[in-house]
């Protein structure tokens, strides 16, 4: 390799580190000193670079016009953040975590469409920027000026950042925060300012960023997505709040792209996340991050006492299942596909609670496993010609050991640390189904997979489906109740009695995990012989957040909950997506109410209304929905 | 009541120079002292003492920054707690430990499940195993007729209880207890250590609690050790330390100490 081909891979890394910085520094301070993981922090980067096309094509096309588009768009975007302070923010900095990704999985789906509504679907490409049109050379390459202007920016903010935090009153205070917030509160400051503050500045910072990148790079609906999963990625490398780490981080990262783009270009995106789930394993707080405990943890709230199912409620599920076998039989044959799907994914839903419920590990990357499940026997198929029977066997197989490999060191960690694991771990095969193109043919997708011809009927593939996913969910069920349930809601119910009393709390969570990992494998091979077809948006992010989303809406704490939750969320989704042009934006408030006023889901708001009737919460025996008699 | 020490035989627990300091603050130093079976061992001191710090490295949930732990001949130093347990070490919690998402029984058939290693059993409900057993600890401990509650909505001394059912599940040789008459009234304080020291001389089991109940204290232990800044200042029968004038002075201005 040639020395200039070195000097222009590490230009580039070097680009590309120094915007990632931009919008990363303004997600960890939030991170650092709100606690709050906000998802929605590319959207509003996304913002920028759409603010920032139209205020550059509405100001004279100048050089001083262009700095006065990336102000006017920083600015805007700050008063935003505003507003999503004042009105969504302020209310979420005491709900568990999970919650927190969830509220602001919502405004991300708001903004996505309001953006489509407002911009288009069509990549906008801003103009480049007068004064700045030229190259430079450097060690003998040519280089845009414009670029080097970004690197400087991101040398800029960095010194400005360390100036607020280290030589301001106001910066002061922010790092006691980051300590310890309720010292700071005990001391007399008003919190609620310093967190307005600081996440209008996270969201200047946010709008900027965008604002710098118009130019670079063309303002689409997917830049939202893309940055934030990396900027999270970086938070998590340098240390959550720590804004030196983020900039190294960003370095890291910038540099390893560049050099991936070049070699390997199969696996740059894996790389990332490969890097943050090794960091996250060695040392959870980062590179610079301190281990602040408790704080980060989530508090286990599980004072109702899980029964298994009286009479009445056997009965009920006995009538279900009875509608449910007469159902082919009524539906129309697209309806029946509608059916599977809604099956598979409260399936799906109910391996996800087996681990997040009684066994207190909320994963964001549940998608990972029902990847698995899809990819590997499609890969079987590919290059093995298995056919169906065996690749119901093998999927759950290949994805259970997957989860007994994955587990082994991602149940170590809890809280916020456990979720950024695992969704970095799904965004690793994620991308390898999506980016590896010779393994699995990318976005084109593995088609051709149809069931075997005894079950090419519609309505015996829904009986498969139904009596493997009615099974299997009475087989976990089962599990709950087992001495193996009892060890592991020990383990989340108290850690330290636990393993006062000999139980190998680690042991009982991993085999959770794999299971869970496993039968979401079945779900998945299910899916696939559905859909005859494997494409990688089948396990992208918002898979993970989708089981995520059912399990929360119908309640945590139940065991009927996440089957109820599912199939809600799944007719609302499918109704929307039929009936409203918005859907995304109206599954986003449905999002925040769900965490703002219904934490504890559906099961929740039912268990609390007959507390109600009966006089006293949640004592009332009989016929119950969450299945907390 | 019996203020007798209890005879002196091979040592159940000996512990030799426990060492633990967080940052400057040097919590147990130099800590050294023996337990043999069927001795009820108090471990009191002003608040700060150490005396919680203490019992955590007796367990092994805490690494002592020096010394060591043995128990019946063996060197625990380092085992982890559920390793520690198996040997028939049991504990309760300061601040009480149970599952809140579990029954009163489901607990402590929790704990037998765990002795008989049971754990990995993933079809076979556990509602119906070893229900007998743990009843009869709840009955022991007067928790019988709250067996089917949650542990979420207990009172504190019923909580207690509940611990001390737990700990029993597993037929301890040694029974740690930090506070275990906290949040219960006079009367239900006298109770409980009642029946510890019927426990006591039943099977043989050696006790080491902590406790602000001076009463308590003097009535049922065989020996007071009192800790004060992470050493132990006196350590002899309770009529003893009652006139010990090094320990007078640490409890100096809490006059409810002594009557």
């Amino acid at each position: 390799m040639q020395f200039g081909e070195v000097v222009n891979i590490v230009l580039n890394g070097l680009v590309i580190a120094a915007s990632l910085f931009i919008v990363s520094s303004g997600l960890s301070i939030v991170f650092g000193i709100s606690r709050i993981s906000n998802f929605a922090h590319g959207s509003l980067y996304m913002l920028g670079a759409y603010i920032a096309y139209s205020a550059v094509h509405a100001l004279p096309p100048t050089t001083a016009g262009f700095f006065a588009a990336v102000l006017a768009t920083g600015l805007a975007v700050a008063l935003l953040g505003f507003v999503i302070e004042a009105t969504i923010f302020r209310r979420l900095y005491d709900v568990p975590h999970h919650l927190q990704l969830i509220a602001t999985f919502g405004i991300f789906l708001i903004v996505r469409d309001a953006a489509l509504m407002i911009w288009g679907p069509q990549e906008l490409f801003s103009p480049r920027v007068p004064g700045m049109k030229g190259a430079i050379a450097i060690l003998g390459r040519k280089f845009p000026e414009y670029y080097v202007f970004i690197m400087a920016m991101s040398l800029l903010i960095l010194a400005a950042l360390w100036l607020l935090f280290y030589r301001t009153r106001w910066g002061v205070l922010l790092r006691a925060a980051t300590q310890d917030r309720d010292m700071v509160a005990a001391v007399g400051v008003d919190q609620k300012w310093l967190f307005t503050g600081v996440f209008v500045l996270s969201a200047f910072l946010a709008g900027l960023a965008g604002a710098l990148d118009a130019p670079r790079l063309p303002a689409s609906l997917g830049m939202d997505i893309t940055i934030i999963i990396e900027a999270f990625a970086v938070v998590v490398i340098g240390g959550m709040g720590s804004i030196i780490g983020c900039f190294l981080a960003a370095l890291l990262v910038g540099l390893l792209t560049a050099v991936a783009t070049v070699f390997l270009p199969q696996v740059t995106l894996a790389l990332v996340f490969v890097v943050m789930a090794a960091v996250l394993v060695v040392r959870p707080s980062g590179f610079f991050g301190r281990n602040s405990g408790a704080s980060w943890q989530d508090p286990v709230t599980a004072d109702q006492v899980l029964q298994p199912a009286g009479t009445r409620l056997r009965r009920l599920w006995a009538a279900v299942l009875l509608l449910l076998a007469v159902l082919p039989f009524v539906l129309p044959p697209y309806w029946l596909d509608t059916a599977i799907e809604t099956l598979i994914f409260m399936f799906l839903a109910w391996s996800f609670y087996f681990m997040a419920g009684p066994g207190g590990m909320i994963s964001f990357g549940h998608a990972a496993f029902f990847g698995i499940g899809i990819y590997g026997p499609a890969l079987l198929f590919k290059y093995f010609g298995f056919g169906m029977i065996p690749n119901l066997v093998a999927a759950p197989l290949l994805a259970g050991l997957s989860a007994l490999l994955l587990g082994s060191f991602a149940v170590r960690l809890s809280g916020i640390y456990f979720a950024m694991l695992t969704l970095a771990l799904a965004q690793i095969i994620w991308s390898v189904t999506f980016q590896w193109f010779e393994l699995t043919n990318g976005e084109l997708g593995i088609l051709n997979l149809w069931p075997d011809a005894w079950a090419r009927d519609r309505r015996i593939y829904y009986f498969l489906t139904l009596i493997l996913c009615s099974s299997a969910i009475y087989f976990l069920r089962r599990a709950v109740f087992s001495p193996f349930g009892i060890g592991l809601r020990a383990g989340r119910d108290s850690a330290l009695r636990s393993e006062a009393t000999g139980i190998d709390v680690h042991r009982q969570k991993w085999l959770a995990f794999s299971l869970a990992g496993a039968f979401a494998g079945l779900a998945g091979v299910l899916m696939l012989y559905l859909k005859g077809s494997a494409f990688p948006s089948y396990l992208d992010i918002s898979t993970s957040f989708d089981v995520l989303v059912m399990a929360l809406l119908g309640g945590l704490q139940s065991l009927n909950g996440p089957l109820v939750g599912a199939a809600i969320y799944r007719a609302l989704k499918i109704g929307l997506q039929t009936y409203a042009s918005h859907w995304n934006a109206i599954v986003g408030v449905i999002l925040i109410a769900l965490s703002l006023v219904m934490p504890r889901g559906l099961s929740g708001l039912w268990s609390d209304l007959r507390g109600r009737r009966a006089g006293a919460p949640g004592a009332a025996p009989g016929l119950e929905l969450s299945g907390a008699e | 009541m019996s203020t007798q020490p209890a005879p002196a035989r091979e040592a159940l627990l000996a512990v030799r120079g426990l060492r633990k300091a967080f940052g400057a603050v040097c919590a147990v130093d130099g800590v050294s002292f023996e337990l043999v079976p069927g001795e009820i061992l108090a471990l009191i001191g002003p608040n700060g003492a150490g005396k919680t710090t203490c019992f955590n490295m007796l367990n092994g949930q805490l690494l002592p920054d020096a010394g060591e732990v043995w128990f019946a001949g063996r060197n625990i130093s380092g085992w982890k707690p559920r390793r520690v347990w198996r040997l028939g070490v049991a504990r309760t919690f300061q601040i009480t430990q149970t599952y809140g998402s579990m029954t009163v029984l489901e607990n402590v058939q929790a704990a037998f499940l765990s002795r008989h290693a049971q754990l990995l059993r993933l079809w076979t409900p556990a509602r119906d195993l070893y229900r007998e057993e743990s009843m009869r600890l709840l009955h022991r401990v007067g928790m019988a007729a709250q067996a089917g509650r949650g542990c979420g909505v207990l009172s504190y001394g019923d909580l207690k209880r509940v611990e001390l059912a737990i700990a029993l599940a597993n037929d301890p040789r040694l029974l740690l207890m930090d506070e275990p008459t906290a949040g219960m009234a006079a009367r239900e304080r006298l109770a409980l250590m009642q029946l510890i020291a019927d426990i006591v001389r039943e099977r043989g089991v050696a006790v080491l609690f902590t406790e602000h109940d001076m009463d308590v204290v003097f009535r049922h232990a065989h020996t007071v050790m009192v800790l004060n800044r992470g050493r132990i200042i006196a350590s002899a029968p309770p009529a003893e330390v009652r006139s010990d004038p090094q320990v007078r002075e640490v409890y100096l201005g809490s006059g409810t100490m002594f009557h």
